[in-house]
Parts: structure tokens; C-alpha cells; sequence
């Protein structure tokens, strides 16, 4: 019996000193299968990556110890090896323990959790403000003073989620347009909701902040290194919660500054464009790209309804072009889930889909909406 | 001349005898646990690989939805009033329950919230989609047209929680038998106390907040509504004032379970018997202080986010005795490992599990990185699953024998413990993996990188489903079978309802037992 537990207690000390000696070498495995949170490219994530470990290693010492009593005991007190119940059922000096010590662990927890969040929460002297606004299905990038914002949505087509095309290595982790910001500046979100809550979250970043309709919660970071980090929407927020990817490019500040030129000069160039009369063609092309992105979700790919109305032989798409501008433009007043696209969409954008939606699906109309007048139905409200 | 049940279906419709409730309670909750369980394998048949295959997003959502709400309100908690209709009368040596009538009418109205609630799934614009957290706007102004039937359905399972708990106070406080103290109950018996109280003060609540949804909806209020000058997050607090001592209803009577069982098969009376009662009643009020560690990434103030930081760190104190006390239980014991203690001592090992991971989740910095993923999924369902399901089946295996009078076949019971273990690991184990690696939950599709750990954990789930057909087929074998069972059942169990014939008779301690 006694040699028993020996053996036993040998077997126990060897795993537990084999698993702490082999731990720092698991660690690179671990990393590489995708295993556990990933340290990030902040400060602040590389902290939370270590309060996590830290708490992490001190549930596997407190699992070693009470599971291996628990086995222990469990293959030494068998009724079948012939062990004789004692009745020892009370001890006040093991209940102070094991009160106390626990919560002595949890104060050495408390101290590095309790850093970190004042941290986190100190969003002043930022360098740069971005507004994040959640909307059914997607994301907007406002930045601040700069006059430059943008939607970005996902860019992983349906073929590939239905099958019908191989998925592409960044599947559903792709977008339109990335948020763009520079490196080695403190860079603010605003975060905030446009229709139900939303949750913005890039993990390499350890930002997730919760967009609510009403409030503007705040985030920042600080990212060192150039690269391209993805994430997701994290909270339920309807049908396409899966499908609104986020994706952040961090420049250095040269690049960023060409990027942020750039991005103002096509806005002027769009502005522009709202002057421009279009060609049929051109709008119907232009106006498919884009019912794919912004309408297909609820519409259906072909017009043929889903969650949303069909477009197909729809009254509205049939009817007059004033009523299908007001439905695009500033939704619907009965079904809060057909939004009003007037501030989402760019002009050109709403006379192509407009004149997609009169066109295709077999609606047949024969006309079509340019931007100019998309301008004036916005300006005559 | 003592009563027999009625015959037909009208002994089951009228009756107020506490064992016939308890078996109609435990026969509902299982039908749910199916139909639950079905949900389930929706979900995960379809994030067995990338793409969407099998079901559209709009209908993942409504089965991820009816999943949390059938399994909560419609398997676990029924389950355990079930036990405790059948046990707490015969724990205490009391004759039934204190109030027969609306012990009936508690059970009866189930059914019908439950159909209601299933009947959705066939409205236009399907079931409820909102997940089983309901938050709103997503639940009022986004909302399906089914979300008042929803609301309705809520409703109903409240009252017959409010009603069930008030008969069980009333039956613990009035009806033990003469020298039963407080500090003599079973232990099961303290943890339903408790539960009991619970309930009380948080369904309400429960009501409240649905009853608010109801009023944006159709009457114009805008208590949720940002635009009209509502709160979106008020809606959070009062869910979750809920909410959390809502995950406790589901647990204490569990701990209870195991706690009457663990002594039973280690041949030793459970260790720090006070302590236990003492470290419940902490977790019970700790459990009003901690609701917005559900919500540390809404932005809230720091000063909020470190006070619900703190306490709820403090839940692992009392949780810890538990373990601890369950563990030197067993020490220097006798052990003996029937299905019941196999899926006792499951509980302890896997509980403590997801108590680990609750623990990490209580850091709040760290949160704002597992928040919404599959670390959460994972964390809730090691508390759930081999938590409060396993203990609801390790305690029908230990009681069914007094229940119906025949044994359970031991092989088949240890074949469906071996099964639902390894397919419970399999399923929510590789979710840990996935949730810190990034996965968020309630998708119905997924990144490339998590495909391996969804394809393990969805072959684990119909594992672990199919393991459930066997656990009926055992119990239906039981009920029809020919081993009788001794009254004793087990070898020298505490308590009063080990002192009674097997099957129990259908009117026990009409004349109360005297408790030294």
C-alpha cells in the first residue's frame, strides 16, 4: 500500500515537472496551432495577453493540486482495494484555509487587473480621433477634422460562402475598404450605433468596445508595427452578425498621410462625378456592384426577397421613380430594417442601385436616376 | 383507507400528489432537454465546416435563441423542481407538498407557455432571433413579430417558477417533520431554500424587463429606445440583475444533488456539512453584486467595472469551499463508482473546469478579449452541462430506484456516463481553443483557422445527443423492469427518504417520523 502511494506520488512530481519544464517550449506550439489569445501589437494587449496567462497558470496550480488529490484518493480509497471509510467530516482550521488562501491568490490577481484597466480607460491626449459607427451590416469610419469616412464592408463574395467558389485564406475576414491608421500614434475610437448594438473588436489590438445607439463609448491604441489586423463584430446585432468583418491597416505616417490625400481627392472627384450625366450602362453595371454589397443581404442576390420584400416585380421598383428614390433614400417608415440609405450611400451610388433595381429581375422599366437627381430629391427634403 | 391515484389521464391533469408533479416535471424537462438538444445539433451540424450549408443565417439565429431558452427555462429549471417535488416532501418527512393545488397548477401552465414558444418557429417571420439574452433594440424595435408571443411565453414560465419556489418555502419552513432543524436538512433541501428565494426576487424582475419590451413594441414607450429618448443598456442591467442569480438557480440545486450523493458512494458523511449551507447563502448574495461582469464591454465607468471586477472574483471563495469540502469527502473514504457517482464526481472535476474559466473571465481587462467568443460559450456550458445536466442525471440514476422500485441496468448507466463524457469534452473543450484564437459566437459561419476545433466539437455533440437516447432507454427499462430494488437502495444513504418501502408509496409520512 505504501509503496503504492510512492510510486504514485514519483509519478505525479515527474508529470508536473515535466509539464512546467516543457511549458515554455509548448508555448511556441501552441502559438503556431492557434491555440490560445494572441499576444497582439500594443502595449495594452500584450498586458491583457499576460494577466491572462497569469491567471491561467494559477487555475492549471490550483487544478494540480485538487485533481490530484481527487485522483489520488480516488484510486487509493477504493472500496475494491479494501479501504475502510473513516468519519472525519468537520475541521474549522481546513475551512479557514481554504477560505483565506484563495482569496489571498485573488488580491495577487486583483493588483495587475486593476493596473491594466486604468490603462486601458485612460483615452486622453489622443492624437487622432476616429468615429466607428455600427450599422446592420457593416462599418463606418469618420475621421474626425479630416472630412474623409467611409463604409467598409465585407468583400468575401457568396459564391465562397455558398460553396459554390474555394474561400480564400481571409475568408470572411476581408473588407471593401480597410480603416486606415498611422503607427506610433495614440489613435482614439468613438464608438458609437446606428441602428441595434454592435460590438467593435480586433483582437491583435485587444479593443473591443460595444457600439450602442445613443452612446459614444471610447477606446484607443497605440499600434508600433505596420500590418493588417482583422476582426469581427462581436455582438449579436441580427441576420449578417457574421459577416461584418473589420479590418485595420496601420501605415507609417508617411504612407498614411498619402492615404488620407488620396482618399480626400476621390471624395472631390465623387463630388464631381454627382455633376456627371451617365450612360445606362454604367449605372446598371455600377448599380449591380453595389446591390450586392449594400442590398443582396435582405433582397436576395436576385431580387427575389429574403429577410427583406423582393425587388422582383416589387411595387415599389415598378411604381414611380420619386417613391423608389424616398424608399433608398430614407427607408422605410413601417420596417426599421430597411434603413435610410441616403446617408450611407454616395449619390452616384443610389441612382446606379435605383436604376439596377428598376432594370433587373426582369422589371424592365426602360429609365433610370442620375446623381444630379438624387441631389436635388435629397436637397428638396 | 389510504388514496390511490386516479386512473387515466386524469390522475396526471388533477392530481396534486407531489411525486406524480415530480415525474410530470421530469418527464417535461427531458422532452425539452430533446427538443433543446435538436436545436443544438442544428447549430452545430451546421458549423461542422466553413460555408453555409444546412440552414440560413436568419434560421441559425432562431436556433440559437430557442436553444438557450428551452435548455434554461424549459430542461433545467423544470428538472430541478421536478427533484425537488419528488425529494423535498420525503427528505423532510413531510406528507406532500404545502400547496397540492397550485403545485398542480405551477406544472400545468408550462406546457402551454412552451408550445406557444415552439409554436413561433412556424410564424411568419420565424421564432425569436435575438438570442436568449434578448437584447434590445435587436428585441423591440428589429424584433420578428414573435417576440410577443415570446414575451407572453416568459411570462408564463415565470409565474410557474414563482409558484413553484413559494410552495417549496412554504413546504421547507412549515412541514418538517418534529426535530428537524434547519441545520439538520439534507443538503439538497438548503440549496432549493435558497434557489427558492432566489427565484422570488429575480423573476420578477424577469417579467419586468419583458413586460418593458412589450410596452416599446406596442404601446410607444421608449424605455429601451435611444431615439426616443430610452436606454439601450438599461435593458442590460435589469436582464442581468436577472440574469446571473438566474445561472445560480440552475446550479444550487446541483450542488445540492451532488452533496447527498458523494457521501452516499465515499461511505462518509459529507465534509464541513456548515460550511456548505454558509458557502451557498455567500454565492447566493454574491450573486446580486456581480450581474455587469456580463456587460464589461459596454462602457461602463471604471469604477463600476472595477467594483463588479472585484466581486465577482470573490464568487471563487465560497465556490472553492464547495469543491474543497466535496473532495475531503472522498478522502479516506470508501469509494465505490456507480453511475451516479461517476457523474457526481464528473460534475465536481468538470464544474470546477468552467469555474477556472469563470474565474479568468471576472478579469475585467481580460474580458474585453474573451467577451462574445467561444471562451464564453465554452466556460458556460462546462458550468451547464456537466454541471447542472449532469447533476439532474446523476440524481435520477441515484433516486430512480426509489422512484419506480426496480434497479437501473449498471452496465448501460456507465456505458452512457463514459459516452456523454468524452462527447461532452469533445464538444466544448476545442470551444475554449476557438474563443481565444478569435471566434466570435453566434456566428453561423467562421473564419478558415477555427474549421478544425468546430468539425471536433460538432462530432462530440451528436456523440454526446446520441449518448441521451440511451439514458431514455435505460430509464424506460427501469420503470418496466423486474430487479427490485431494496428500500435502502444503496449501501447504509443518509436521509428519511431511504427509509420508505421502494417504490416509495404513492402517500408517505402521513404520520410524521421523529428526527433524533
Amino acid at each position: 500500500m505504501l509503496i503504492r502511494t510512492r510510486q504514485l506520488l514519483a509519478c505525479l512530481l515527474v508529470l508536473v515537472t515535466g509539464l512546467s519544464a516543457s511549458a515554455f517550449t509548448l508555448a511556441d506550439e501552441i502559438e503556431r496551432w492557434g491555440l490560445n489569445m494572441t499576444q497582439g501589437v500594443t502595449s495594452t494587449s500584450r498586458d491583457i495577453y499576460g494577466l491572462h496567462m497569469d491567471i491561467f497558470w494559477w487555475c492549471v496550480g490550483i487544478g494540480v493540486v485538487v485533481f490530484g488529490v481527487m485522483f489520488y484518493t480516488m484510486i487509493v480509497h477504493r472500496k475494491s482495494q479494501g479501504a475502510k471509510a473513516s468519519n472525519f467530516h468537520e475541521s474549522t482550521t481546513l475551512e479557514i484555509i481554504w477560505t483565506v488562501v484563495p482569496f489571498l491568490i485573488l488580491i495577487v490577481m486583483a493588483i495587475p487587473a486593476t493596473n491594466s484597466l486604468l490603462k486601458i480607460y485612460d483615452t486622453e491626449e489622443a492624437e487622432m480621433d476616429v468615429l466607428v459607427t455600427g450599422y446592420q451590416w457593416k462599418w463606418k469610419y469618420e475621421y474626425l477634422g479630416e472630412e474623409v469616412s467611409f463604409f467598409s464592408n465585407l468583400s468575401t463574395s457568396r459564391d465562397e460562402i455558398e460553396g459554390r467558389a474555394p474561400k480564400g485564406p481571409n475568408y470572411l475576414l476581408e473588407v471593401d475598404e480597410p480603416l486606415v491608421i498611422p503607427i506610433k500614434k495614440k489613435v482614439r475610437f468613438l464608438i458609437t450605433a446606428n441602428d441595434v448594438i454592435h460590438a467593435w473588436w480586433v483582437p491583435d489590438l485587444a479593443v473591443k468596445k460595444d457600439a450602442v445607439p445613443g452612446y459614444v463609448n471610447e477606446s484607443w491604441t497605440y499600434i508600433d508595427e505596420p500590418g493588417i489586423y482583422r476582426g469581427q463584430c462581436a455582438e449579436l446585432c441580427g441576420k449578417d452578425h457574421g459577416f461584418m468583418p473589420i479590418v485595420v491597416e496601420a501605415l507609417p505616417q508617411a504612407e498614411y498621410d498619402s492615404w488620407l490625400l488620396a482618399k480626400r481627392e476621390e471624395a472631390s472627384k465623387l463630388k464631381a462625378l454627382t455633376e456627371k450625366t451617365f450612360s445606362f450602362d454604367e449605372l446598371y453595371a455600377q448599380g449591380e456592384q453595389r446591390y450586392n454589397t449594400s442590398c443582396a443581404a435582405c433582397h436576395g442576390s436576385s431580387g427575389e426577397g429574403g429577410v427583406g420584400p423582393a425587388i422582383k416585380g416589387s411595387t415599389i421598383a415598378t411604381g414611380s421613380v420619386f417613391g423608389h428614390l424616398g424608399m433608398v433614400v430614407n427607408g422605410s417608415a413601417n420596417n426599421p430594417m430597411m434603413a435610410a440609405y441616403g446617408p450611407q450611400l454616395s449619390e452616384v451610388d443610389i441612382a446606379s442601385v435605383i436604376t439596377y433595381q428598376r432594370n433587373a429581375f426582369g422589371n424592365n422599366m426602360g429609365d433610370s436616376v442620375q446623381p444630379i437627381d438624387v441631389l436635388k430629391f435629397k436637397q428638396a427634403q | 383507507m389510504a388514496h390511490g391515484p386516479a386512473k387515466g389521464f386524469s390522475r396526471w391533469l388533477f392530481t396534486t400528489n407531489h411525486k406524480d408533479i415530480g415525474t410530470m416535471y421530469l418527464w417535461f424537462s427531458f422532452a425539452m432537454f430533446l427538443m433543446g438538444g435538436v436545436f443544438a445539433l442544428v447549430i452545430r451540424a451546421e458549423l461542422f465546416e466553413p460555408g453555409l450549408q444546412i440552414v440560413q443565417p436568419e434560421f441559425f439565429n432562431q436556433m440559437t435563441t430557442m436553444h438557450g431558452l428551452v435548455m434554461v427555462f424549459g430542461a433545467v429549471m423544470p428538472a430541478f423542481v421536478g427533484l425537488a417535488n419528488w425529494l423535498i416532501p420525503m427528505m423532510i418527512g413531510a406528507p406532500d407538498m404545502a400547496l397540492p393545488r397550485m403545485n398542480n397548477w405551477s406544472f400545468w401552465i408550462l406546457p402551454f407557455a412552451f408550445a406557444m414558444l415552439s409554436s413561433t418557429l412556424l410564424m411568419d417571420g420565424g421564432a425569436p432571433n435575438f438570442g436568449w439574452t434578448f437584447y434590445a433594440p435587436l428585441s423591440t424595435t428589429y424584433a420578428p413579430p414573435s417576440v410577443t408571443f415570446f414575451i407572453f411565453a416568459v411570462h408564463i414560465m415565470g409565474a410557474s417558477s414563482i409558484m413553484g419556489a413559494i410552495n417549496i418555502i412554504a413546504t421547507i419552513l412549515n412541514m418538517r417533520a418534529p426535530g428537524m432543524t434547519l441545520m439538520k436538512m439534507p443538503l439538497f433541501v438548503w440549496t432549493w431554500l435558497i434557489t427558492a428565494y432566489l427565484l422570488i426576487a429575480v423573476m420578477p424582475v424577469l417579467a419586468g424587463v419583458v413586460t418593458m419590451m412589450l410596452m416599446d413594441i406596442h404601446f410607444g414607450t421608449s424605455f429601451f429606445d435611444a431615439a426616443g429618448g430610452g436606454d439601450p443598456v438599461l435593458f442590460q442591467h435589469v436582464f442581468w440583475f436577472f440574469g446571473h442569480p438566474e445561472v445560480y438557480i440552475m446550479i444550487l440545486p446541483a450542488f445540492g444533488v451532488v452533496s447527498q450523493i458523494i457521501p452516499t458512494f465515499a461511505r462518509k458523511p459529507l465534509f464541513g456539512y456548515a460550511s456548505m449551507v454558509y458557502a451557498t447563502s455567500s454565492i447566493a448574495f454574491l450573486s446580486f453584486i456581480v450581474w455587469a461582469h456580463h456587460m464589461f464591454t459596454v462602457g461602463m465607468p471604471v469604477a463600476g467595472e472595477l467594483f463588479f471586477m472585484y466581486a465577482t472574483m470573490l464568487i471563487a471563495v465560497p465556490t472553492g469551499v464547495k469543491v474543497f469540502n466535496w473532495v475531503t469527502t472522498m478522502f479516506k473514504g470508501s469509494m465505490t463508482f456507480e453511475t451516479p457517482m461517476l457523474f457526481s464526481i464528473a460534475f465536481v472535476i468538470l464544474f470546477t473546469i468552467g469555474g477556472f474559466s469563470g474565474l479568468m473571465l471576472a478579469i475585467a481587462p481580460a474580458d474585453f478579449q474573451y467577451h462574445d467568443t467561444y471562451f464564453v460559450v465554452a466556460h458556460f456550458h462546462y458550468v451547464l452541462v456537466p454541471g447542472a445536466i449532469f447533476s439532474i442525471i446523476a440524481a435520477v440514476y441515484y433516486w430512480l430506484p426509489k422512484w419506480c422500485g426496480n434497479m437501473y441496468d449498471e452496465t448501460m448507466g456507465k456505458t452512457h456516463f463514459w459516452l456523454a463524457f468524452i462527447g461532452l469534452n469533445l464538444t466544448f473543450f476545442p470551444m475554449h481553443f476557438v474563443g481565444l484564437a478569435g471566434m466570435p459566437r453566434r456566428i453561423p459561419d467562421y473564419a478558415l483557422q477555427f474549421a478544425d476545433f468546430n468539425m471536433i466539437a460538432s462530432v462530440g455533440a451528436f456523440m454526446f445527443g446520441a449518448a441521451q437516447i440511451m439514458f431514455l432507454y435505460n430509464v424506460i427499462a427501469t420503470i418496466r423492469g423486474k430487479h427490485k430494488a431494496t428500500a435502502e437502495v444503496w449501501d447504509n444513504p443518509e436521509g428519511l427518504e431511504w427509509t420508505v418501502a421502494s417504490p416509495a408509496p404513492y402517500h408517505t409520512f402521513s404520520t410524521p417520523p421523529e428526527v433524533k
